[in-house]
């Protein structure tokens, strides 16, 4: 375990350092400072939770494309039940109408063995409709909602540590190499942090824990992985595959939440954008782990923020991914893979050239790095990638012997 | 002195399957502390009863006895409540998971999933001999450590009785010993072993007792002590052999298909086929007789175009076919019916006439250039139904409506047309009723009298001895014997299958 | 089985997700305050003659859109990316026939092949992905679906012609504009004179599949993936290709409307199309005639919809739920209708194979 936890400590301080480099060559401040990041980690909560919806639903077999329509969902849920009861009960009620649709998939795929990809394209579309008419009956009729929007709503607390906040902000501001960038996170972390975003983080670990070490998590597990075995062995795979589904669509409908309630100022139809799909990404990205969808989530989540800063940080954005891949290149060299060292400092160097030939960068450009890196990853990482192994396979009770 | 209770009693166990009889009036009992080895050919109906007494099948006829009590089992969870377990061929694994995972899973009741059972694993790995690690994913396992793990799985749950199908089929020698030392072990510690097998010299080296299976039924049971090799064989394949047909040799000179020293590796680098020469003559039909698993699907797959061997070279009339593809291969004149008809030979879902086209959708009368020729094709598949006696309503009828021995039927008529000069028939009436059986054949025999080549793949001795005019046997990949049908006995042709002269 | 039987069971999968989501929609709208009495008969007046031929336009459109996907599904493939297919073959076609390099017909035609490269290209990507490198062409086509749509943002600001607040590609000169058909007033507007495309495509699709060599492979393939390995059919082959022509015709979804009175690549251009025949191609069982019926009824509901805010205050977007359910409906159905059709037969050819009294024992 120290090993394991000793090589992220070093990816940390290596990634830490790196933004500091940067930024004192560029003096693009922007990049690492506590806005920026505070932005990207509450920007990172909804892909994280659909990620996350992403990894129960795909752990117990099940492949949910509909995360995109259950967070939509989510978000419609989210703005009504704030508007009414408040902030958490809207969370409460925005989980409960991604379950609803996490439960049509699951009654399509399960019960009636319709394929994944099918059921979730079907589910994507009913949610966008019910959503969009959903606000375009109920919402016009509400203060501050209009037949597209309904802003003005509560949102959950926002927390900050008095002490530490302060002095962190301050060490922040000096712009010393390595320090001050540290600082900056911590500033990030304990000012006017919300509730919601925490509590969102705390559902990750929470998730991890339960699918590792309870009974419910490894029969869920045994689902994905071989589900004659399990059936074999006494599990209900039926069962389990519905509650993770639900569990799923509940997952994608608190993020939903944090888009419409932290994120936004409110709802707005059409503003989930493609984030349950990112969600998938970071899910593959992290290889179906929470720890690995956990960076992906937050990589995507600063990119997206990255792309609303001066041009000048996106710019400086550029050196630091050649710095990432030139690092990952000596890393790939040193392990042994020698072709695939090669090329990725090819990459590597393109990317410097890019730095150091242009001075801004089109914002569309930062706009497609999740899409482009999830390709990357699934292109290249396709053999260290190791998804449930009955994942999305189609199941019925008694195939087993 | 006190009677002791008999582990397992079966008596009169029957069971039926719409269409066949896959178990009747089997008798088998297994004491208390001993291992018991159950023999007989593939088809003989160990599996069925196997599942019986798992209680993954309820027997029509007969009762259970375990421990001296009559019992009902339902379901897998009754048969381990009565202390059954059962370590199937095909292993039950995950290999996502941790040895840990897979043992406790479904059994979390009895030590939790924590520090307590991984305690219990490994003591029971210790008092065994396992060397089992309880953290390890077991993806990592090699096959003789996960045979070791399903076995821990069932000791886990408090199994007496230990039922092993085929274990020996995926391990090689020095795992095999391996394995026996642990059911020594797995003796004297009072459980019940059932190893079911078709090796005899493995049987003979580990059995306290051998109760032999054939046709669905129990025929007979030996001494290990006092039982040889030959005795085992002739019990398990009868004491005659269908005598071939007297028809003259249809023999020819021309070699239609030749293979030298075909060997095909896996990734781990085990020989499926080592070095495998054969050669079929025009007119000629070449039986290869093995215990499946022993390369047999590999031999197809090189010859088809399937698989790309790692060395040798197979030659087809006068060219070098080593590398073709399987499209290539068809189009110049190899006919495949192949063994499992529902998942290589047919399209399930689609009408007849348009399973005629399946396999040969680049030639008359299917095709026309780049277009279906659905006339043709449906003109032909009606020839093919009338010449073949296969009965369906009609050539619009879904190829899944039909009967095992009528879709078999059609393949051949299909594989037949357009005159191959080799035909690779792959357990041609596996699972078909005995007329569809005979016509089957009859068609294989006049094609022989014409001149076709065939390469014929069968577990049935009845098939290779009444069709063949030279016998293979294959073991491990390897060609190991070569016979007369008019002159073999079923000892020679049992010992070879069963590897029993090898060291 | 009869024949009548048959044609039943396959008509009564669309039945029953027509009824469900005839349910659902109602339900929806009570619950959410509105009449659905008045919903139904706005939905089913008779359609105004501009409405009509708004709906003659779009059936063409998505359906081209459909059989687009149905390629794809036919063969076990999710080309999840018409979306940003049809984007990139719209820009780049739009892009060139603005250019005026030729004029007239010529113009159209080249464009129309433009259109086709592009799409292909695109979908070549995730197939080439697929079959070097194993990547799930559902995930990559959705990555690539917001590539392509960022990237022809991007290239669309760099070198369009801005106007006020929107941009776009350069206008087609009046050779290029086919004139379409106009069966009512001018002001009604005209069906495109390339909504013919769909038919085309439509039979060239039958034709394909029913005909052709290929189409047979790619039917079978789609079928049992190990019969169509055994029979000679290439995998890998059939995977690019496939994605390729899926492309191609995805490239030419929004052409009738470019050439029929859009003229530019900008603000009038029509998102959503590549879902929309996603829907549809599920909807019509990847079949050119039940597409067909389907393309149709999609666009009859979303035009008529778009008339229900005159007649009644329920959003149109009511639609979209009905849309969805039917989709989602049809599926299911079409899985319980199979189980119980192969129940029938199973239990039919079990009469058939009684086992005869007397077996021969050992």
């Amino acid at each position: 375990m120290s090993r394991f936890s000793r090589s992220w400590m070093l990816v940390a301080v290596g990634i830490i350092a790196a933004f500091s480099v940067v930024r004192l060559v560029t003096g693009a401040d922007q990049i690492s400072s506590t806005g920026t990041l505070r932005a990207a980690l509450v920007a990172a909560c909804p892909i994280l939770m659909a990620g996350l919806g992403g990894l129960w639903a795909e752990r117990a077999g099940v492949v949910n494309i509909g995360l995109e329509g259950q967070m939509i969902l989510g978000t419609w849920g989210a703005a009504f039940f704030t508007y009414h009861y408040g902030p958490w009960v809207g969370v409460v009620g925005a989980a409960l109408l991604g379950a609803l649709g996490g439960l049509l998939h699951a009654i399509a795929t399960v019960t009636f063995g319709v394929d994944h990809i099918v059921s979730g394209v079907a589910i994507n579309l009913i949610g966008a409709g019910a959503a969009t008419f959903l606000a375009e009956a109920i919402f016009p009729d509400l203060e501050g909602g209009g037949p597209r929007q309904l802003i003005g709503l509560d949102t959950p607390t926002k927390i900050t540590i008095p002490g530490v906040s302060d002095a962190a902000l301050a060490i922040a501001d000096k712009h010393w190499f390595f320090v001050s960038d540290l600082a900056a996170f911590v500033g990030a972390l304990t000012t006017g942090m919300s509730t919601l975003v925490i509590a969102i983080f705390l559902a990750v670990a929470l998730s991890a824990w339960v699918l590792w070490r309870t009974r419910f998590g490894l029969r869920l597990r045994s689902c994905g992985e071989n589900p004659q075995a399990a059936e074999t062995l006494g599990v209900d795979v039926y069962r389990y595959k519905y509650v993770a589904v639900l569990i799923s669509g509940a997952c994608a409908g608190i993020g939903g939440a944090s888009l419409a309630l932290v994120s936004s100022s409110g709802f707005n139809t059409g503003q989930t954008g493609g984030r349950g799909y990112i969600g998938l990404a970071s899910m593959i990205f992290g290889n179906w782990t929470p720890g690995g969808l956990l960076s992906g989530a937050v990589l995507f989540g600063y990119t997206d923020v990255l792309r609303l800063r001066d041009s000048h940080a996106v710019h400086a954005l550029l050196l630091l991914v050649a710095i990432g891949l030139l690092a990952y290149a000596a890393l790939r060299y040193w392990r042994g893979q020698r072709r695939l060292a090669l090329v990725v400092a090819a990459a590597g160097a393109a990317f410097l050239l890019w730095f150091s030939l242009t001075d801004t960068v089109p914002r569309e450009f930062t706009s497609m790095t999740p899409y482009l890196t999830t390709l990357l990853v699934l292109a290249l990482g396709a053999q260290r990638l190791r998804m449930p192994a009955a994942d999305g396979k189609p199941y019925r009770k008694g195939s087993a012997g | 002195m006190a009677q002791e209770v008999d582990a397992v009693q079966l008596i009169g166990i029957g069971k039926r399957f719409p269409g066949v009889i896959a178990n009747h009036d089997v008798d088998l009992t297994i004491r208390a502390g001993s291992v018991h080895a159950l023999i007989g050919e593939n088809g003989a109906g160990k599996s069925t009863l196997m599942k019986i007494l798992y209680g993954v099948q309820r027997p029509d006829d007969g009762t259970i006895r375990i421990d001296g009590q009559e019992v009902v089992l339902k379901s897998p969870t009754d048969a381990i409540e009565h202390g059954v377990g059962m370590v199937f061929q095909h292993f039950m694994l995950a290999d996502n998971l941790t040895v840990l995972e897979n043992i406790v899973l479904g059994a979390e009741r009895l030590h939790g999933i924590g520090d307590a059972a991984r305690a219990e694993v490994l003591s029971i790995s210790s008092a065994y001999g396992f060397g089992l690690s309880p953290d390890l994913l077991v993806e990592k396992l090699g096959v003789a450590d996960r045979q070791r793990l399903e076995i821990t799985k069932v000791l886990y749950r408090g199994a007496k009785i230990i039922i092993l199908d085929e274990p020996t089929a995926v391990l090689v020698p020095q795992e095999v010993e391996a394995l026996f030392v642990n059911l020594r072990e797995l003796r004297a510690a009072g459980n019940a072993v059932l190893f079911i097998s078709h090796k005899l010299d493995e049987v003979l080296a580990i059995a306290d007792d051998i109760t032999v299976m054939r046709r669905g039924t129990t025929v007979g049971t030996a001494d290990p002590a006092t039982a040889t090799r030959r005795q085992l064989a002739e019990m398990m394949v009868g004491s005659e052999l269908p005598s071939p047909a007297t028809a003259e040799s249809t023999v020819t000179d021309e070699v239609q298909l030749r293979l030298d020293g075909v060997t095909l590796t896996d990734e781990a680098g085990r020989h499926l086929l080592d070095g495998v020469s054969l050669s079929i003559r025009r007119g000629e039909v070449l039986g290869i007789a093995g215990v499946e698993g022993n390369g047999q699907n590999e031999l197809v797959e090189a010859i088809m175009g399937m698989r790309v061997p790692t060395s040798g070279t197979v030659t087809f009339g006068e060219q070098d076919v080593t590398r073709w593809r399987t499209r290539r291969l068809r189009e110049a004149g190899i006919g495949y019916v192949p063994e499992d008809r529902h998942r290589h030979g047919l399209l399930l879902d689609s009408p007849l006439w348009e399973n005629r086209i399946l396999g040969h959708q680049t030639r008359p009368p299917s095709a026309k250039g780049p277009w279906i020729n659905r006339r043709g094709a449906r003109a032909d598949a009606q020839r093919i139904m009338i010449d073949y006696d296969v009965r369906a309503p009609g050539i619009d009828t879904l190829a899944r409506s039909l009967s095992g021995g009528n879709q078999q039927k059609f393949i051949v008529g299909r594989e037949m047309s357009g005159n191959p000069a080799l035909l690779v028939a792959s357990h041609p009436t596996r699972g078909v009723d005995v007329g569809a059986q005979a016509a089957i054949w009859d068609h294989i025999r006049r094609a022989r009298r014409e001149g076709l080549a065939v390469l014929l793949i069968s577990a049935d001795l009845d098939e290779l001895i009444g069709l063949s005019d030279t016998i293979e046997v294959i073991l491990r990949g390897r060609l190991v014997g070569r016979f007369n049908p008019g002159s073999v006995t079923p000892q020679d042709l049992g010992a070879a299958m069963t590897g029993g002269d090898e060291a | 089985m009869s024949a009548l039987r048959s044609v039943g069971l396959a008509l009564l999968a669309p039945l029953i997700a027509v009824v469900v989501s005839v349910l659902a929609t109602t339900i929806v709208i009570a619950a959410a305050g509105g009449a659905p009495g008045d919903f139904w008969s706005a939905l089913f007046s008779n359609p105004l003659p501009r409405v009509r031929v708004n709906i003659v336009n779009q059936t063409a459109i998505i359906y081209i859109a459909a059989v687009a996907a149905a390629i794809g599904f036919r063969m076990g493939l999710f080309n999840i990316g018409l979306e940003g297919q049809y984007t990139v073959a719209s820009f780049a076609a739009a892009s060139f026939a603005g250019a005026a390099y030729l004029s007239g017909f010529a113009n159209v035609a080249v464009a129309l092949v433009i259109a086709m490269a592009a799409g292909a290209a695109w979908a070549g990507i995730a197939g080439v992905l697929k079959t070097t490198r194993g990547v799930s062409e559902v995930i990559s086509t959705i990555m690539l679906n917001s590539i392509a749509i960022t990237l022809v943002g991007y290239l669309l600001n760099r070198y369009g012609v801005h106007e006020g607040n929107s941009v776009h590609t350069k206008y087609l000169e009046g050779s290029s504009t086919l004139t379409g058909y106009t069966p009512y007033d001018t002001r009604d507007g005209q069906v495109w004179a390339l909504s013919l495309l769909a038919v085309v495509v439509g039979v060239g699709f039958w034709v394909l599949l029913t005909k052709t060599r290929f189409g047979f492979d790619l039917r079978a393939s789609g079928q049992s993936e190990s019969a169509a390995l055994a029979s000679g059919i290439n995998p890998k082959r059939m995977i690019i290709v496939s994605m390729l022509l899926s492309g191609a015709v995805a490239g030419l979804i929004w052409m009738p409307a470019l050439f029929g009175g859009a003229r530019s690549y900008g603000t009038s251009f029509q998102v959503g199309l590549g879902f929309t025949g996603i829907a549809v191609a599920l909807l019509g069982r990847n079949r050119p005639l039940g597409i067909a019926f389907g393309a149709l009824l999609f666009a009859f509901l979303t035009a008529q919809s778009n008339t229900l805010t005159f007649n009644s205050d329920i959003p149109p977007s009511i639609i979209q739920i009905t849309q969805g359910v039917a989709v989602l409906a049809v599926v299911i159905a079409y899985e319980v209708v199979r189980r119980y059709r192969l129940r029938l037969e199973q239990h039919t050819v079990a009469r058939e194979l009684a086992p005869p009294e007397k077996e021969a024992s050992a």
